[in-house]
């Protein structure tokens, strides 16, 4: 399991634009480096990363070899309502991760 | 021609004198702001993945039936002040030990376990979760009178020049400080931030890492991991660097 760190508020008004912050430990590896015995290191990377909100997509993401390492993606949405959002990274080597986080709205 | 110009270049830079008190920036007050927000923001510093690994490490029991870090320390909120007097004396094996040694001496002393390998990432994000609990504190190396033959060497390697370019650390980070080299501002190199994020890496590091770098940057042979010439270099910054406020997990470019 990567350790994730996902920031959002807790609590929020109704129809309030509110920012979340995603940050995921990967060594992002590009498949184009070569190791200590001059064999290029095989590519492994996250290749999506989706955000949804009680099963309803609000966010997507394709990420690519030329992204850093940890990759940190940060965007907003609207809250309408109480509910869970999940978020989900797919990635090489058959890598996927769930982290979910509750959002209040008041 | 060229060569005999060089040499006047190097000999024109001015003579080092040791930073006044007054004087100390961290290496914080150079970065643009985007990465400023980056290492204050704990949401977008990617060191707290390693705070965060740290802090469970911090609280699991190793497996010989030893008592966890927290077994002993409580808390690690109690390590708060540790960070900024590392450097320090070690009582049984008469030799400066830095933050990262000190948790190894702990690990075979009272866990039973075998020594974390050095730059790993288990050892790196213990020692970034205890040096966490120092941020904002002033650096307090302290004043034991054994430390001072090691500071005096540290001091000696910090202003020898060394390498194929001939240069000395304190060319650079105590004579041209603020100016240019390249694309990049020339910071006071500061050791109140580590272990931390470089950009350039794409990795947390320790100052040992970092050290190294800068022996390859000189063209010169950097020591190997562990060894004496880098607490001696350490305890000197520290000394360099009182007073700034210890920054751990920093973010640099």
């Amino acid at each position: 399991m990567a350790r994730t760190l996902i920031n959002l508020p807790k609590t929020a008004k109704a129809g309030a634009v509110i920012e979340i912050k995603t940050l995921i430990s990967h060594p992002m590896e590009t498949g184009y480096r070569p190791g200590p015995e001059g064999r290029l290191v095989p590519r492994d990377i996250i290749t999506e990363f989706v955000c949804r909100f009680e099963g309803e997509e609000v966010f997507r993401a394709e990420l690519f070899p030329a992204t850093s390492a940890n990759p940190y993606l940060t965007f907003t949405t609207r809250a309408e309502r109480s509910g869970t959002f999940t978020f989900t990274w797919t990635g090489d080597n058959g890598f996927s991760q769930t982290e979910s986080a509750a959002l209040t709205v008041t | 021609m060229r060569r005999a110009l060089l040499g006047l270049l190097l000999l024109a830079v001015p003579a080092s004198a040791e930073i006044a008190p007054g004087e100390r920036r961290s290496g914080f007050d150079q970065m643009t702001p985007e990465l400023r927000a980056m290492q204050t923001d704990e949401a977008a510093n990617p060191g707290h993945l390693w705070v965060g690994d740290g802090e469970e490490a911090w609280a699991a029991a190793p497996p010989a039936g030893r008592p966890a870090c927290a077994g002993c320390h409580g808390a690690i909120a109690t390590m708060r002040g540790v960070a900024a007097r590392y450097p320090a004396w070690d009582e049984a094996t008469a030799r400066p030990v830095d933050l990262q040694g000190r948790i190894n001496l702990c690990r075979t002393r009272h866990q039973g376990a075998d020594p974390l390998p050095v730059e790993s990432r288990p050892l790196l994000a213990l020692t970034a979760a205890v040096a966490a609990q120092s941020r904002g504190l002033p650096v307090a190396p302290p004043a034991d009178p054994r430390l001072d033959p090691a500071r005096a060497e540290g001091e000696r390697l910090f202003t020898r020049r060394a390498g194929q370019l001939d240069l000395a650390c304190a060319q650079c980070h105590d004579a041209l400080w603020g100016r240019r080299l390249g694309a990049s501002t020339i910071p006071q190199g500061h050791p109140n931030g580590y272990p931390l994020y470089r950009l350039e890496w794409q990795d947390l590091g320790s100052l040992q890492r970092r050290l190294r770098n800068c022996l390859t940057g000189m063209r010169a042979e950097p020591y190997p991991f562990g060894a004496p010439e880098y607490l001696a270099l350490e305890l000197h910054l520290m000394r360099r660097a009182q007073g700034l406020a210890i920054e751990a997990p920093a973010v640099r470019p």
